[in-house]
């Protein structure tokens, strides 16, 4: 085992995916000798080949449109989409072929593949590169949407997702790309999709997160301590299907429910867990649940982007406020 | 003009380009020019006749289904029925087809049920599921979407060593989208195993040619993307199958892709939910039945005695035949049952879902 950092788990991932299975191919915007511009891809062009590690014109709907095709032939394509601002032009092929060929032809055809985009602010890049629109995503029946937050769950998560016989979209938190260091065993193993991870048990209060943003919320748990405060942490990991039964299982638990998330409020998945806890576990609640998101206006770029994401205070201020509550 | 013999400048030409216009039948039946080796079989032209009427045949009762209740929203081939027949007979049954929901003609040759085109059309996902071959692809909705996924396809033969030719077929209108210059492009690029034909019927719903691109011909789009494009006469049937079949075999020779415009004219309406007559004139259509490819193949093979009246009588009975015993099948299948919807969303349908899915079936307490 080794300490890697999560851009470096994703690396591991491909390379092991590839290594196991001819049929994945690797395609994207300077996917080869360049490996990426996040380094995701590095090193797999020399040693799969440019046939398998694909150089790709810059068109992203084209890369996309490319998946649909490669998977219904049964290969498991890749695609690298090099911010989440660039991704808009892939909506198309993923709403109207990827997630639904196999629907649409009761089966006959079916799409295993994987878009990979980066995701979310904070890296203090230019304009639409800091994009966290998982709730689009998320929206989508057929698909599904996976958020790793750590090198360990970015690397058996990315295996799950190329493994799996439908198509997803892998988010990867741009924030801690580098930030987050983390052991990986690269045995192969893949983690499973679907399924929420409890980060840490508490009995006071439930806080839900995805990606970039447990970074924040694990310290907020860690703040909480102070007040007497035990906080449960919950990597929602994949978005959509998410894992309802964790969720409400921990409401139960707790009666008290923080959902962080930088995405803007209105209509972000934040709303989809809330509601499922209004409509299923209400009469545990003993406090209104509580959203700490991104605010509904444009991600301010670099001289401001840090007041839009939820910050360390918001979260635990959320938290307190839930637990003084009755 | 002289202003541009003065931009010249006197500065050299560094590429020419050219784009060739295929032909050997005209309107009246006529021979233009010889015509390819596989127009002596006479078993084959009656085929792609017969293959064209059955198609004339299918669109009128479907049409007639719509007018009365039985089937929703359908699109016609008046008119075009040559470019899909055509196309599709130079395939092989491993190739694969993506097609346009205007495509019903290459779906039937390669072995789609009539029954199945009906369920499609009458909001039935098993439509889809297709008898002919098991790898093409479901009728293509968002106009010019299948064009990249061709090229995967393609990719994926090519990667695979497979002799495989993918044919993407879409319309004029589809022609204006990025998805198709991305698609043909890294088609280009990569010199892949793929034919791209749009049938330029002249219209996009209500938006005519001159609208949709400046452009003299749309075969030279392909010209941008590195390879040949040419124009074909889309209603003389033999043109388009002897276009498509020397462009499959150039592409599963590795000689990479080609594009096909095939120039012809949609008789009737867009679809049953369109009336042509409020952007185009009824003297405008009727002009245009002069040059439709049934009547032309037809009196080509009459006055080559390879057709006579009595084998017309023969087949006009077996089209009846043939598309009424699909009506009635059609009108026979059982409707899925409601919660069959998930059934094909996911491999494994997630627990929340089917829970979902519990809940559409009445199944007890969710
Ligand atoms: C992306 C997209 N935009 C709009 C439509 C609505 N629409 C359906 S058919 C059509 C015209 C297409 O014209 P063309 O590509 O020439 O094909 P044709 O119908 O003539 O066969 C339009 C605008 C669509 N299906 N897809």
């Amino acid at each position: 085992m080794s300490e890697v950092t999560l851009v470096e788990a994703v690396n591991l991932a491909l390379a092991r995916a590839m290594e196991d299975d001819p049929d994945v191919v690797v395609l994207g915007e300077d996917v080869g000798i360049n490996g990426g511009v996040f380094r995701a891809t590095v090193g797999l062009q020399a040693r799969f080949g440019p046939e398998r590690v694909l150089d790709t014109p810059l068109a992203e709907l084209l890369i996309s449109g490319l998946c649909v095709g490669m998977a219904a032939q049964g290969l498991k394509p890749v695609g690298e989409i090099q911010f989440m601002g660039f991704l808009y032009p892939c909506i198309d092929q993923l709403v109207n072929h990827a997630s639904r060929i196999r629907n649409r032809t009761q089966g006959r055809l079916t799409c295993p593949m994987v878009l990979r985009t980066p995701h979310g602010a904070g890296i203090r890049a230019p304009e639409h590169h800091s994009e966290s629109t998982e709730a689009m995503l998320a929206h989508i029946p057929g698909l599904r949407v996976v958020i790793p937050s750590s090198p360990e769950r970015a690397y058996g998560l990315l295996l799950a997702a190329i493994r799996d016989p439908d198509p997803v979209v892998f988010l990867e938190p741009t924030r801690i790309y580098r930030a987050a260091k983390g052991e990986v065993d690269d045995n192969g193993e893949a983690l499973p999709l679907d399924v929420a991870f409890v980060l840490r048990e508490g009995r006071d209060v439930t806080l839900i997160s995805w990606g970039a943003m447990l970074k924040e919320t694990m310290a907020g748990a860690d703040a909480l301590v102070a007040d007497g405060i035990a906080a449960e942490v919950i990597d929602l990991a994949t978005l959509k299907p998410y894992d309802e039964a964790t969720v409400l299982g921990s409401v139960a638990k707790t009666g008290r429910c923080v959902i962080v998330h930088e995405a803007t409020r209105t209509g972000g998945f934040g709303a989809e867990i809330a509601a499922l806890i209004a409509e299923r576990a209400l009469t545990s609640l003993l406090a209104p649940v509580a959203r700490v998101t991104g605010y509904d206006t444009v991600i301010p770029m670099a001289r401001l982007e840090q007041h839009m994401m939820p910050s360390v205070g918001r979260i635990v201020t959320a938290a307190r406020k839930a637990c003084q509550y009755s | 003009m002289a202003s541009k013999k003065m931009a010249d400048g006197g500065l050299p030409v560094i590429a020419r380009f050219e784009v060739r216009h295929r032909n050997y039948i005209a309107p009246d039946g006529s021979i233009k020019r010889p015509l390819p080796a596989f127009a002596s079989d006479a078993g084959l032209l009656t085929a792609l006749y017969r293959a064209m009427m059955l198609l004339r045949n299918f669109d009128r009762k479907a049409v007639a289904l719509q007018r009365t209740g039985r089937l929703g929203t359908y699109a016609v081939s008046l008119g075009q029925e040559a470019v899909s027949v055509g196309v599709a007979s130079a395939m092989r049954e491993e190739d694969v087809l993506l097609p346009s929901y205007r495509d019903n003609g290459a779906l039937i040759w390669r072995g789609v049920k009539l029954e199945e085109i009906l369920l499609f059309w009458g909001g039935d996902e098993r439509g889809n599921c297709f008898s002919g071959p098991l790898e093409d692809f479901p009728f293509c909705v968002p106009v010019g979407s299948q064009a990249p996924q061709a090229a995967g396809v393609a990719y994926a033969f090519k990667l695979r060593k497979q002799p495989r030719v993918a044919v993407c077929m879409f319309g004029d209108g589809a022609t204006s989208k990025g998805d198709v210059y991305e698609a043909m492009n890294f088609a280009g690029v990569h010199k892949l195993p793929v034919v791209f034909v749009a049938t330029n019927n002249q219209w996009a719903i209500s938006v005519p040619l001159r609208l949709q691109t400046g452009c003299e011909t749309l075969a030279q789009k392909a010209i941008a993307a590195g390879f040949i494009g040419e124009e074909v006469d889309g209603s003389d049937v033999v043109a388009i199958r002897a276009a498509a079949e020397a462009a499959i075999a150039a592409a599963r020779d590795g000689q990479g892709p080609r594009f096909i415009e095939a120039v012809t004219y949609r008789l009737g309406d867009h679809t049953t939910s369109d009336d042509a007559l409020r952007y185009r004139s009824a003297d405008e259509v009727q002009a245009r039945w002069k040059e439709e490819p049934i009547t032309r193949l037809r009196s080509y093979l009459v006055g080559q005695k390879m057709w006579s009246k009595a084998q017309e009588e023969q087949l006009a009975a077996e089209c009846h035949e043939r598309v009424e015993a699909a009506v009635e099948r059609y009108l026979a299948t059982e409707p899925r049952r409601p919660e069959s919807m998930f059934d094909h969303l996911y491999a494994d349908l997630p627990e929340v879902y089917a829970a979902q899915r519990r809940e559409l079936a009445g199944d007890g307490d969710v």
